[in-house]
């Protein structure tokens, strides 16, 4: 091997080094850049049929074909400014709400799939959750309001108005409850609430449902078949063991 | 340049055509979306270059982008899927890198970068290979695969200016104000010609694609002047297009600036199939090849990077 050529791989191995080495450098930070942005606490509200957040993430290719579709303005692209991931699509409730179309067009507009065609009832979407901070809800403090109730567009089972006892009088107060088996998230009583602030928010469920786990067993709802299912291995296969009572009278039968 | 007007037309025909087609394409985009212009009472485009609906029936879509999706482990609807049929289907024709210098909006940047270059005689600050765009465009897609998330797609200047135009401006116009530094004041055609990851794939779609620059050999005087204007000045390899008959690296972006430029017009646009192989005497090679070869060199006072 000839001086000219033993410069030409040293050159060679040389410039693939630092190649590599720009690429691995480079790659490290734009992947902890990434990390960062797709693995950030959902906050913003998706549209209707949003998969989950890391896989709307990875999916939506941000064209914006929602945004044109939805006839309300509700929805907008993340921009380099918002806390969002960027060029993603959200609202804010308290601008302008989803108003539910029954046709879903945002869905139908997405190409990726990333807003799942799988929603076929708008009722069934679940874009967040309305809470309600108690301590500034007019109702809650002891006014007539219930407006959330009435603008709910998923009539009397997303918010129920319930009586509740007030202090020091006979009389009751008229209180809204949520109730997450039906709420989507829409944000029209964000939107109505005519406190300052809103009262009532929609928020991802993550943040602030809860979990009970399967070992609390509450015997006076739905008795029988809680008790089906929480009877131990060995005395549901015997059928000729009866059942009934739930509670913990399970644990006097049998030979535990 | 010629002095006559008719003459600087010719030179600067392609240049306005080009024009035409990026300033029409964000025009169109932003009259569907904000003026509502539609055709039977569909949006005329909706969306952006990223995924689009033309005409309310066929959908478009950025291959590069679904390759990154694709590559997250994520399966995607067929729309998007046909959209990436259509596009990969229209650049495999009109030539792969059409895309960098007749649709995207970052190319005025880049040329208004490289006129204030010409105008203040700037010199390259850094050096980088041309061929690292390649490196990030495998970057990329590993990164996507890791992450989870489309890599490129997150950190895109195309993408964000151009959903910016359309749905909001952010701050992303801070982006195009950084590509113009880099490419005028750091690095000669810095983001297009050497790390943009999206003409590095469209180069490889353009070295099958159909319409490509023809080199008619025997009328070159190799006066270069082409190579002087030419953004990819490597793919004018004159060796290479003299035994192919037409410029084959998939890095020409088919902007035809050389064909504006050339005086004795040895470049035009042609369809690859209709182009004959040129038979070339020893003597006439040769006498190429030494030519080419000082070019390469020098190149005329410029490096070619």
């Amino acid at each position: 091997m000839n001086s000219i050529s033993l410069k030409a791989r040293r050159k060679f191995l040389k410039g693939i080094t630092q190649n590599v080495a720009i690429a691995s450098t480079g790659g490290l930070i734009w992947a902890s850049l990434l990390q960062k942005e797709a693995r950030a606490m959902p906050s913003a509200m998706r549209p209707p049929g949003a998969l989950d957040e890391k896989d709307f993430n990875a999916k939506c290719i941000k064209c914006g074909q929602c945004v044109t579709a939805c006839p309300y303005d509700t929805l907008k692209l993340a921009n380099t400014s918002d806390q969002t991931p960027i060029g993603t699509p959200y609202f804010i409730a308290r601008d302008i709400p989803c108003y539910m179309c029954p046709d879903i067009p945002c869905m139908k507009a997405c190409p990726t799939g990333a807003l799942t065609p799988k929603l076929e009832n708008i009722e069934d979407a679940r874009m967040g959750l309305a809470v309600i901070d108690i301590e500034n809800c007019l109702s809650w403090l002891g006014l007539r309001c219930e407006i959330c109730h009435r603008e709910c567009p998923v009539k009397d089972s997303a918010i129920t108005v319930e009586h509740h006892p007030r202090k020091l009088s006979k009389h009751a107060m008229f209180v809204p409850l949520v109730h997450s088996d039906a709420c989507t998230g829409c944000g029209i009583c964000e939107k109505a609430c005519p406190t300052d602030e809103a009262a009532i928010k929609i928020v991802h469920p993550e943040l602030v449902q809860g979990s009970v786990g399967e070992h609390y067993r509450l015997g006076w709802e739905n008795e029988g078949a809680i008790t089906q299912e929480f009877t131990p291995e060995k005395m549901r296969s015997d059928t000729s063991v009866d059942v009934e009572p739930g509670g913990l009278d399970y644990l006097n039968t049998g030979d535990l | 340049m010629p002095d006559t007007l008719s003459g600087k037309l010719g030179v600067w025909k392609y240049l306005i055509l080009r024009r035409i087609t990026q300033l029409s394409t964000l025009l169109l985009f932003f009259g569907s979306a904000h003026w509502a212009w539609n055709y039977n009472e569909l949006p005329v485009i909706s969306g952006n270059l990223s995924s689009s609906l033309l005409l309310g029936f066929i959908p478009l879509a950025d291959p590069f982008a679904v390759l990154q999706i694709l590559a997250t482990q994520n399966t995607l609807l067929s729309e998007v899927l046909t959209g990436t049929l259509i596009v990969l289907a229209f650049y495999f024709i009109a030539g792969g890198r059409v895309w960098c210098s007749w649709v995207c909006p970052i190319n005025m940047v880049s040329d208004l970068a490289s006129r204030v270059r010409r105008k203040l005689n700037i010199q390259n600050a850094v050096q980088i290979s041309r061929r690292f765009r390649y490196t990030i465009l495998v970057l990329a897609l590993v990164l996507s695969a890791i992450t989870g998330v489309a890599a490129f797609e997150w950190i895109s200047p195309i993408s964000i200016f151009h959903r910016e135009v359309i749905f909001g401006l952010g701050s992303g116009w801070a982006i195009l104000l950084g590509i113009f530094i880099f490419d005028a004041f750091i690095l000669k055609d810095g983001w297009c010609g050497h790390l943009c990851p999206l003409g590095a794939f469209y180069s490889i779609v353009g070295r099958f694609s159909l319409l490509r620059i023809k080199f008619d050999a025997p009328t070159c005087t190799h006066c270069v002047e082409c190579v002087t204007v030419c953004p990819e000045p490597q793919v004018l390899d004159f060796k290479q297009a003299t035994s192919k008959g037409y410029i084959s690296a998939g890095e020409c972006t088919n902007c035809a600036r050389c064909i504006g430029v050339c005086p004795e017009n040895t470049l035009k646009f042609d369809l690859k199939p209709w182009i004959k192989k040129q038979e070339l005497t020893i003597n006439n090679q040769q006498n190429l090849t030494t030519k080419t070869d000082n070019l390469n060199e020098t190149d005329h006072g410029r490096k070619i990077a």
